[in-house]
Formats: structure tokens, sequence, C-alpha cells
């Protein structure tokens, strides 16, 4: 005979394996089951649609009006991947001398040009001389812009 | 071989990346309540800006030079560190993070490791923005001493330490205090034995290294000498314990401020311990007054366990402040308190007492998630418990926080165009 007590052990169930069942939308009772539940799909996600590179992906508000015709509003939100190499006619933001700014890239032999595209003509393009500290911080890839 | 990937000067450089104007300029990073100085630019290094100083020893250099001063951004540095990491695990086929801005990475089997080492730096350069050095060698020890080369001799910020002679020429210019694992008490003893450099470290005695300083000397001193004692940690072990304490922004002398803040720590343990997944066995409060001022010294300490281990908030709360109150003394200027869960175990290994309320238990488990849920929506303390305070006077000195660029709607970055 062991000498050992016996011992009645209460577990508490994890609640988790039960969130994870499957729901079918159309039940399964009785009747016909739906034709579309072998079709389910995944949701669409909005997020991996615009962020092709999460860890290179920032988001960053536009103000001012200097890329109206471009489709930046005042306030719209930027998805910016610093990923990316711009390409010519590439909408970028870059930082100018110590400053940030949104502009399309233009690269014409050899010379950088930053192209404001304002709908008013009030906003200089900026050529881009050997004296200037000029780096691309990152490629703008979309621009969501709020209707109401 | 394995190297060691470091982000330079982690905190500046996160400051950086969102703020062009402070390029080629002094940067400092306080640590928590703007005491001391916790991260130096190299601009703020050449100044003679000490690691840890109270930053009030530093004010002078500071105005004289207008070095930029920020405050922890810990919501930032997570954010800047979590992309870094999760790129450099994607570039290697193994990894282990070591903290914040390091981590190790096994590339055994890898011919080319310079231009691995290479590619991985301008990776997360151009993904993150952030600055990096990377050391690579046969074992840990070495991949540190490798990185600390990195970033002294090289421009491009790779170095790889593989040569014999290499070895010792760099291990007799190293000053043991800088040698990995060892601390300030095991140099200070070996400087007094006439063992300066980690070159002199390396030739001592085993037997007398493993006497003097234990089995993790012994190892650090094999580890220099190319043979890998300490392995890689890929999957870190489940905490034992949890602690959330802070330092106050003010003195706080009243029982009712001293309250909020204990609650406040014991619902972040909760939350801590939920996300884990896990129980605690017990809970315990620390109380302190400030150990530099002229007034006598005091710290409160004291545990309490349950009779079933949890992860209630209202359970751990209502311990902590019972606790409290018993080691809570009046008329004292407090500076610091915490709140430690312990003895933790995964949920699901729980042992119910026979008497216990479940109907209650399952009702209080429903809350937690739901706050869970809301808070992790609508961001942390959204809803929180009463007793937590609203006014929250205790709380961190932050006077120069930069914006939450990377996890705040209301902070992002906004740029002129």
């Amino acid at each position: 005979m062991s000498s050992k007590k016996e011992q009645i052990i209460f577990y508490s169930m994890e609640d988790e394996s039960l969130k994870k069942l499957h729901i079918y939308d159309s039940g399964v009772s009785a009747g016909f089951p739906s034709p579309a539940d072998d079709y389910l799909d995944v949701d669409l996600n909005l997020h991996k649609y615009l962020v092709k590179h999460p860890t290179a992906t920032f988001f960053i508000i536009a103000k001012g009006h200097s890329m109206e015709r471009a489709g930046i509003s005042d306030n719209d939100l930027l998805v910016v991947d610093k990923s990316l190499e711009p390409k010519n006619k590439d909408i970028v933001v870059a930082i100018v001398d110590g400053e940030f700014t949104v502009k399309r890239y233009t690269m014409n032999n050899e010379n950088i040009c930053l192209k404001a595209e304002g709908l008013s003509s009030g906003y200089p393009d900026i050529n881009i001389t050997d004296s200037m500290e000029f780096e691309v911080w990152g490629v703008v890839t979309h621009t969501i812009h709020n209707n109401r | 071989m394995i190297a060691l990937a470091d982000c330079n000067n982690f905190y500046a450089s996160c400051e950086r990346v969102f703020n062009p104007t402070l390029k080629n300029k002094p940067v400092v990073v306080l640590s928590n309540n703007d005491g001391c100085i916790i991260a130096r630019s190299n601009e703020s290094k050449q100044l003679g800006i000490k690691m840890g100083e109270p930053v009030f020893k530093a004010r002078e250099i500071i105005e004289k030079h207008n070095v930029n001063v920020f405050s922890t951004n810990f919501a930032l540095y997570g954010d800047m560190s979590k992309r870094v990491m999760t790129l450099l695990a994607s570039l290697s086929p193994e990894i282990e993070i070591y903290s914040i801005d390091e981590a190790f990475m096994n590339l055994a089997g890898i011919k080319k490791c310079f231009e691995i080492g290479l590619h991985m730096r301008d990776t997360v350069k151009k993904h993150t923005g952030i600055p990096i050095s990377i050391g690579i060698a046969s074992t840990k020890t070495l991949a540190k001493v490798a990185n600390h080369c990195a970033k002294r001799f090289t421009k491009k910020g790779v170095y790889v330490l593989k040569r014999k002679d290499h070895i010792s020429d760099i291990l007799k210019s190293m000053p043991v205090s800088k040698l990995w694992g060892v601390g300030s008490r095991y140099s200070r003893m070996l400087r007094s034995y006439g063992v300066d450099n980690a070159h002199e470290f390396v030739s001592l005695d085993e037997k007398w290294v493993l006497e003097k300083m234990t089995v993790m000397g012994l190892r650090i001193q094999r580890e220099l000498k190319g043979e890998s004692c300490i392995s890689m940690d890929i999957n870190p072990s489940p905490k034992k314990n949890i602690c959330t304490s802070r330092s106050f922004g003010t003195k706080v002398r009243d029982f009712q401020s001293l309250k909020e803040s204990i609650s406040s720590h014991a619902a972040r343990c909760a939350e801590k311990l939920r996300l884990e997944k896990g129980c605690a066995r017990y809970v315990s409060v620390v109380i302190k007054t400030n150990p530099f001022s002229d007034s006598d010294y005091y710290c409160g300490y004291k545990s309490s366990s349950f009779d079933v281990p949890t992860n209630d908030t209202l359970d751990i709360i209502n311990a902590a402040e019972n606790i409290l109150r018993s080691i809570y003394k009046k008329g004292l200027e407090y500076k610091k308190s915490g709140v430690i869960v312990g003895d933790i175990i995964p949920q699901n290994q729980v042992q119910l007492n026979l008497f216990d309320m479940d109907e209650k238990r399952i009702k209080r488990k429903k809350l937690d998630s739901t706050v869970d849920i809301i808070n992790q929506a609508m961001g942390r303390s959204t809803i929180h418990i009463g007793s937590q305070g609203i006014a929250k006077n205790w709380q961190l000195k932050r006077e120069k926080l930069s914006p939450c660029y990377t996890t705040k709607w209301d902070d992002l970055l906004t740029i002129n165009c």
C-alpha cells in the first residue's frame, strides 16, 4: 500500500478552446444548408492592402495645399513606405536641408527636382543642387482622404 | 558563427528618425522622471556628457551647446525595436532578442558572414532609419567584442572577428570591465590581481577563474577562447514574476495618492498576467522613501498569497491595498512604489478550491477580458478601477516627451507640403 494521501485535484477549464469553434452563420439544425458555406472567404483586410512592408511603413499627416493636384489635401493621411527606392514621378517624403516635405520626385538626366502640384501657381518646385542636404525618407504609396 | 546586432545610441536614433533637425546635433534621453541621462548621441558623448549622470550635473554643458533633451518615450522605442527585430528575424535563420536594442543571430553554416552582416545593416537602416552595428565571431562573448570593434574601428559598422592574432590583439586593448558579463565588482577584483585587459584574463588558470568568479566567469573565459558555452536562447522562458514599479513625479505623503499608485501598478500586473495567460500565487507591495535625502530611509515590503492563484484585477488590487495598509507609515515622503506578482503558473493549471465560488469567478473573468478588449482597442486605461485615481498627481514627470509617432493617431508625424 502506498502511503500517499489521495488527492482530488480540480482544474479550471481553459475557455480559449471554446472560442475557436467555427460558427456557421446559417446554423446546422435542419433544412438545407446554405450553399455559400463552402465558399466562405477570409475577411478583406484593408490594413494588409495598404501596408505591404509593415516594418517599414509609417503613417503621416499632410499639412498644406502644395500637392492638391496630386490628390493630397490638407490633413490627409499618407501611407509611407521607407523600404522602397523612389522611381521617377513617385510622390515622396523628402528631407531638404533638415526639413521634411512632400513632393513629386522627378529625375531628368541626373537632375533631381521635387515638383509641387498645387491648384494655384504659388508653390515653388525645389531643384536639388549639390550644396543642399537631400534625402528621400520614404515613398508615399497611398493617400487616405476623409470625405466628410 | 554568431552575430550580435546592436542599435547605435538606440533611443537617440529613434528620436532622429522623425526629427531631421536633430541630425549631427547632440541628443540625450532622460530616465523615468527626467532624472538621469540614459542615452546619448555620439555628439553628446563627445561633449563629455556621461552615461547615467543626473541631468542637473550636465545642465551647464546642455545649455552651452544646445543639447536636445528628451524624456523617455517607450511607446516609440518599443515600436521601433519591434520593427528592427522583426526585420532581423526575417534575415537570419535563428534569433535571440537580447534586449530592446540588441539581438544575437545564429549564422551557423553561412559562408559570407560579412556580406550578410552588411545586408542586414543596410536593410535595417533603409526600412526603419535606425543605424545598427554588427559584430560576428564564433561565440556570443566574442561577438560582443566584435560589435565593440564594429562601432569603433569600422565605417561600415560590420566586423568579423575570426583570425587568432586579431582576437588576441583586440583583447589586449580591451579593459576587463568592458567584457560581457564581467561587472564592476569582478573587474575591480581582477584589477587587484593585476589583470587589466581581456587578454590577461583569458591567460588566467581556469581553476583560479572558477574559484574566484564561479562557473559564469569560466564560461566567459572559454567563450573568449572560441569555445561556445552560452547557447542561443530562442524561446524565452515564461516569466516567474512580474513587477510594475515607478518613481513618483513629486514627493508623495498621503495615503490616498499611494493607494492610487499601488492600484494602478496592481491593475497593470493583472493585465500583464492575463496577456501571458498566467495566474500568480502571491502579490508583494513595496514603498520607499528617497535613499539620498537627509531624513531616515524607509522601505516597506510585504507579501501575501492567494488561496487560488489569480489574474483578476480586483483580486490583486484588493490584496495589494491590504498590504499597503500594513506597511504605510504616516508623515514620510515617499519616492517610489511597486507591485510584484509572483509564482506564476499557466492559467489552465490552476487548482480550484473546493469551496470556491465558481460563478463569481466566471463573471470576473468576463469582466477582465471585456476591460482588456476595450483598453486594447481604445488605448490603455480607457476603463479602469476607480481606486486607480483620476487626477494621478503622483505620475511620472516627462516634460520633454516627444510624440508617439507610430502608436497614437493624435501623435502622427505631420509634414508641411
